[in-house]
């Protein structure tokens, strides 16, 4: 049993057009109920809720603060390696783009920890694209092994694992993966991943089953929303996420929200998401489930980000450079996506304050 | 009143503080002092224990607030023993909140780790506050492998719900031989002053204050309310009857 089982229960369609068919009245009752189920979860994320927009916002900041209090976490990510076997339609990474392949070295990657380390850092994730002979779990758990020492809390975002290889990350010290199914929908994600291990639907859909058998401390799902109907994909996460809370109750999940935007060149989205629509998904999971992270990264707005962190959000990146080498090393390598806030992370903490945040930099420790 | 001790320390004020949640260190810090409280507990994950300018611990004055270091995030005894062998190093204090809660969704305490964890760490000297489910039995064992004092939830952490094991504290209260700390779950001044009247020796109070639009006025309502309620307390409250009685129908024979 996996969630690959659970999925299999449900058909894309009729759960699209049930959110789609959700009326005002539907709204209003998942508003008003004290526990909002993933029915409630359909009319919160639907059409209808626009509207209530304002008042779906005022609950999910009086949910969030009351579990998370006045504070976001802090987080940045740190590319090790833009080398990748995939071939995804929308990803600048892509094995079919001329791009420079970096893979820092060792070296290379104390060298841009330490930089991290000076802006204020103590949480960090390492990212690198799917590669196993460049950056595969070897190479993984040496960086972690050389990283752990200096932070608090290392988490990943890489290339699906086994079980076994998630047991003995986590050994040396590895809190949290990482891993967006992309989208949910099972015969058009072939589509926008023609080629290489990420290819295979399951073994993606079921990387969560794997780390959460593995004991990891904590689960991050996501979408890319902009491939498929973002509202029928949202709903996914969030059928995937009452199914994990259930089956490995140990781990702590968390939510991102990445979404493609029309760019000139490139993939272009299949659908747009709107700034209203991003924060009603956000406020809509709040209000699902007042226990889950939700974070934000660069990829937002300034603007976006600083009036909507209150609103639902737990975590978000800060000063974040999205190509190896990018804080001190400074390859050739080009970035995976372009960020739209390019303020320093003690820029945020200053507007965090000033808004009367608290920026906490610090909350795990490397005996945990 | 009459002083709360714990292990031999006196302690003036019945309230205990949480620092988490709160929207800058500055505003705990007064938080903190107009709660009058004289102890306050910190997560061991969240302060740098290495560093003497960790910005928390710069705004928990140790002269006047007994720093009662707890290990939120542990999910085996194993963890929490580690946890606290380090804090004890670092922080100067054989004094612990022990909290172990392997589920994060509801940060409810596991029986076993806990009952586990308290008996190794009091063998090395420590001072164990241990958090736990509202179990009376959990609590007179916990007694037993030396916990200093018990913290049974009133309703699961941050809540706010007040004291749902209303019924299991009442039963603690009456076995324990050690101080009763009401930790969790206590969402307004009522509920405080509801679990000091029922004969509580304190209360831990974290979100409700940290959360509130203003935490500071809120620790000072915190103060009264546990003040109003240990007086109560103290003062013995009148039985609670089901209905009035005005006359006596079955014996004013006698007097006729």
């Amino acid at each position: 049993m996996s969630f690959f089982d659970t999925l299999n229960q449900y058909n894309w369609d009729e759960i699209k057009d049930s959110i789609y068919s959700k009326t005002d009245q539907d709204v209003q009752l998942a508003l008003n109920t004290n526990s909002c189920t993933l029915e409630d979860f359909k009319a919160l994320i639907s059409p209808a809720a626009a509207p209530y927009l304002e008042q779906m916002a005022q609950k999910s900041m009086h949910q969030t603060q009351k579990r998370f209090g006045k504070t976001i976490q802090l987080y940045v990510p740190l590319y090790l390696s833009n080398t990748c076997s995939n071939s995804c339609v929308y990803c600048g990474f892509s094995q079919k783009n001329k791009i420079e392949r970096v893979t820092l070295s060792e070296d290379q990657i104390m060298t841009e920890a330490m930089a991290i380390k000076d802006m204020g850092f103590d949480h960090l994730l390492l990212v690198t694209g799917e590669h196993q002979k460049e950056a595969g779990f070897d190479y993984l758990k040496r960086a972690i092994e050389l990283l752990r020492p200096h932070f608090s809390q290392i988490s990943v975002e890489v290339q699906p694992m086994s079980t076994e290889e998630y047991q003995q990350l986590i050994q040396v010290g590895l809190h949290a993966v990482y891993v967006y199914q992309e989208t949910y929908h099972q015969e058009n994600y072939k589509t926008y991943h023609p080629a290489g291990k990420k290819a295979d639907f399951t073994h993606r859909l079921e990387t969560p089953d794997r780390l959460g058998e593995a004991g990891i401390h904590k689960i991050g799902l996501g979408c890319l929303i902009g491939l498929e109907d973002w509202r029928s994909d949202i709903w996914h996460i969030a059928l995937h996420l009452s199914y994990l809370e259930k089956q490995y109750w140990r781990s702590k999940y968390s939510i991102s929200f990445p979404r493609l935007r029309p760019n000139a060149g490139g993939f272009q989205p299949n659908m747009v998401i709107s700034d209203r629509e991003l924060l009603q998904v956000i406020c809509a999971f709040r209000i699902l489930n007042q226990e889950v992270e939700l974070s934000l990264s660069t990829r937002e707005t300034p603007t976006f980000r600083d009036n909507v962190f209150k609103l639902g959000i737990t975590a978000m990146s800060a000063g974040s450079k999205t190509e190896p080498g990018g804080y001190a090393v400074h390859t050739k390598a080009l970035e995976q996506f372009e960020v739209s806030d390019q303020r320093s992370p003690k820029e945020v903490e200053t507007m965090l304050h000033e808004k009367e945040y608290e920026a906490v930099w610090k909350d795990w420790d490397n005996y945990l | 009143m009459q002083k709360l001790i714990i292990a031999g320390q006196e302690f003036d004020s019945r309230l205990f503080l949480g620092t988490g949640k709160f929207s800058s260190n500055q505003l705990m810090e007064q938080a903190l002092i107009a709660s009058g409280s004289d102890m306050v507990t910190t997560a061991l994950r969240r302060v740098d224990i290495q560093n003497p300018d960790d910005d928390i611990l710069k705004h928990i004055n140790p002269d006047r607030f007994r720093l009662l270091p707890n290990t939120s995030g542990v999910r085996t005894a194993k963890e929490a023993v580690f946890a606290a062998e380090l804090a004890r190093e670092a922080l100067q204090t054989n004094w612990l909140k022990l909290e172990i809660h392997p589920d994060p969704k509801y940060l409810l305490a596991d029986t076993v780790e806990t009952l586990k964890a308290c008996e190794q760490l009091a063998k090395k000297g420590f001072i164990v506050l241990p958090y736990m489910q509202a179990d009376p039995i959990l609590a007179k064992q916990l007694e037993d492998v030396g916990a200093a004092a018990v913290m049974p939830l009133g309703s699961p952490i941050g809540s706010n719900k007040g004291l749902m094991t209303r019924e299991f504290i009442k039963i603690i209260i009456e076995q324990a031989n050690v101080p009763v700390v009401v930790d969790a779950g206590i969402g307004a001044p009522s509920h405080a002053a509801e679990a000091m009247e029922m004969g509580a020796d304190a209360v831990l109070v974290n979100t409700a204050i940290a959360v509130a639009n203003d935490p500071v006025q809120m620790a000072e309502a915190f103060k009264l309310a546990v003040q109003a309620g240990r007086m109560g307390y103290e003062a013995k409250l009148g039985a609670q009857l089901k209905v009035a009685e005005a006359s006596s129908p079955l014996t004013s024979f006698l007097d006729l």
